[in-house]
């Protein structure tokens, strides 16, 4: 597995979102792209899924020019997205969820169990819940889900938008453990994050994006101790927990 | 307001309203459905049901050679006759709603032209398909041959209740139910109601839009088109905007049990297939047609989303 992100450019209508970047993300690792509210994370994890259209520039996967998949094509072929925000289905229940989280595999049938005990096994909780509509979830139950949901497709990749968003400190700990367990059972990230302490602390590498460009790429703890990133991501002096 | 003949007319107005109602429940599948995944109000969907009366009465005639002097059918001959009606009648206004999504609907959609531009195609297929069966049929009313004698299936002191109507109010309920089941039970119909809830999240589920848009489509369409036939049975005429009425009155019915939900359909429709039935004999028959515009104007302004309201968002298709 190998993703690679080449001087790719995003509009939105005029506005150039992204504006020319690469990224690599090798097998087994976590990557992560730190930026501020706005900075174009959101658009470069939908360009990479298929969402949006890439105007310029090129996406591979695996060798293979994936430009011009379609967004149900990447998830075929083994690319898949947690959204910002959860995205759950609200309507359906929880066990629902994560059986549409394997909607296209051809041998759901055999793996439907196995796949859904394993979540279950990651997130006990679900499993208590898992008649209640996914809509009645709280915030963190239902970043819960949405994780469980994307691992159902068994992803080469898979791609986080800010999985603490909106959640407790216990949660937030909790959830990057959880990744962070992902990862070690052998799937590769791509993480998006505003909380750039814990995201640095668990990634691999790092990229730091900036209205729409890569402005740094480093090992994730070099940028822990760069005075210019601490500065504008992770607070500086006593305040910093970190 | 004449109570005393509502009172001794119970029974028959009930019956009566009940097949006009599972009428509109089959007809606001098809708006609601489409709605539920697109947010668009499928004004051509009446056009997809007119089309679905012709297609029963051209079987009936050319198919089975009836005409207006041929007694009606019997046993397997009148068993087959009906079935092939049907089955024209869904396949025609299937592969028209699919046919209608595909040149009027898909490519404003992937160029990303907004809800407006889709609304506004919408009217002009409407228009296109009713004006052109106008032309050919030169605005003639054309009556449908009896293929089905209408014998009473029971009467106890002149209260009865007729075959065709019979058909209508069981068939529409199996149908109903089946395509409520399809939706909540099988892997195609939760596509469906993911696409519902959010296109880009389903996107990421692996699901193919299209397919499943073609889908709800073909699938509105099947259920219009049963309508249609039990529409031709019940009533035996049909003309170029016939659809027009029914589509009004189903969409009024979608909207009074909340647009986009499946089972608001079910009781919309039938609510407002006996409101019409018990109004028409409550205040005069001049207001059958004007009851179904009385309840459009006061759902939209009392309860806009519904006589459910939000509780039934949740199960929305
Ligand atoms: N749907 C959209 N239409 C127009 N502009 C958008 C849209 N989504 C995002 N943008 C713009 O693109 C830029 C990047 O947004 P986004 O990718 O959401 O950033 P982030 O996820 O880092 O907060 C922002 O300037 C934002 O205003
Ligand atoms: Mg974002």
């Amino acid at each position: 597995m190998r993703l690679e992100i080449n001087n790719m450019r995003v509009f939105y209508g005029k506005i150039e979102a992204i504006k020319g970047i690469s990224v690599v993300v090798n097998e087994g690792e976590i990557v992560t792209l730190i930026g501020a509210n706005g900075a174009g994370k959101t658009t470069t994890l939908k360009t990479i899924s298929g969402l949006r259209k890439i105007s310029e520039g090129s996406i591979i996967f695996d060798g293979q020019d994936i430009s011009n998949l379609s967004a149900h094509e990447r998830v075929e072929i083994g690319i898949s997205q947690v959204p910002e925000g959860r995205g759950i289905f609200p309507g359906m229940t929880v066990l629902e969820n994560l059986e549409i989280g394997k909607y296209f595999r051809k041998n759901r049938a055999s793996e439907m169990a196995e796949d859904i005990e394993r979540v279950y096994t990651l997130f006990p909780r679900l499993k208590e819940r898992t008649s209640q509509a996914g809509g009645t979830l709280s915030g963190g139950e239902q970043q819960m889900l949405a994780i469980g949901r994307g691992l159902m497709a068994r992803p080469k990749v898979l791609l986080l938008d800010e999985p603490s968003m909106g959640l407790a400190p216990m949660m937030i700990q909790n959830i990057f453990n959880i990744i962070t367990e992902i990862n070690k059972s052998g799937t590769t990230i791509l993480l998006v994050e505003q909380n750039a302490q814990q995201a640095l602390q668990r990634a691999h590498r790092a990229y730091v994006l900036e209205t729409g460009k890569v402005v740094k790429e480093a090992k994730a703890s070099d940028l822990l101790n760069d005075p210019a990133v601490r500065a504008a991501y992770l607070g500086t002096g006593a305040n910093n927990p970190g | 307001m004449n109570f005393a003949v509502v009172g001794s007319q119970f029974f028959p107005l009930l019956i009566n309203g009940l097949a006009l109602g599972f009428i509109y429940v089959l007809v606001s599948v098809g708006y609601t459905m489409v709605y539920g995944v697109l947010r668009l109000i499928n004004f051509a969907n009446s056009e997809i049901f007119m089309l679905g009366t012709f297609a029963t009465s051209i079987v009936s005639t050319t198919v089975f050679k009836f005409n207006i002097d041929s007694h009606p059918s019997h046993g397997m001959k009148l068993l087959l006759v009906l079935l092939c009606c049907l089955l024209a009648s869904m396949v025609t206004s299937a592969v028209v709603a699919v046919l209608v999504e595909l040149i009027a609907y898909r490519r404003l959609r992937t160029k990303g032209a907004n809800r407006l531009g889709s609304l506004i195609s919408a009217i002009g297929t409407s228009i296109v398909l009713s004006e052109g069966v106008r032309i050919l049929t030169h605005s003639i009313p054309v009556a449908s041959p009896r293929v089905l004698s209408k014998f009473y299936v029971f009467k106890i002191h002149g209260v009865g209740l007729r075959i065709d109507q019979m058909l209508t109010i069981v068939f529409g309920f199996i149908l109903f139910f089946a395509v409520d089941r399809f939706v909540t039970k099988t892997r195609l119909g939760k596509a469906i109601r993911a696409v519902s809830m959010s296109e880009e999240n389903s996107r990421l589920m692996g699901i193919n839009l299209n397919r499943v848009i073609s889908l709800t489509f073909l699938i509105g369409g099947l259920v219009t088109g049963a309508a249609a036939f039990m529409y031709m049975t019940v009533y035996e005429q049909t003309v170029f905007n016939v659809g027009f009425n029914i589509g009004i009155a189903a969409f009024t019915a979608a909207v009074l049990g909340g647009i986009g939900n499946l089972r608001g359909a079910f009781y919309g429709g039938l609510a407002l297939g006996l409101a019409e039935e018990f109004f028409s004999v409550l205040l005069g028959s001049q207001w059958k047609e004007i009851t179904v515009f009385v309840v459009l104007v006061l759902v939209l302004l009392l309860r806009p989303n519904g006589l459910f309201g939000e509780a039934v968002q949740q199960t929305r298709v």
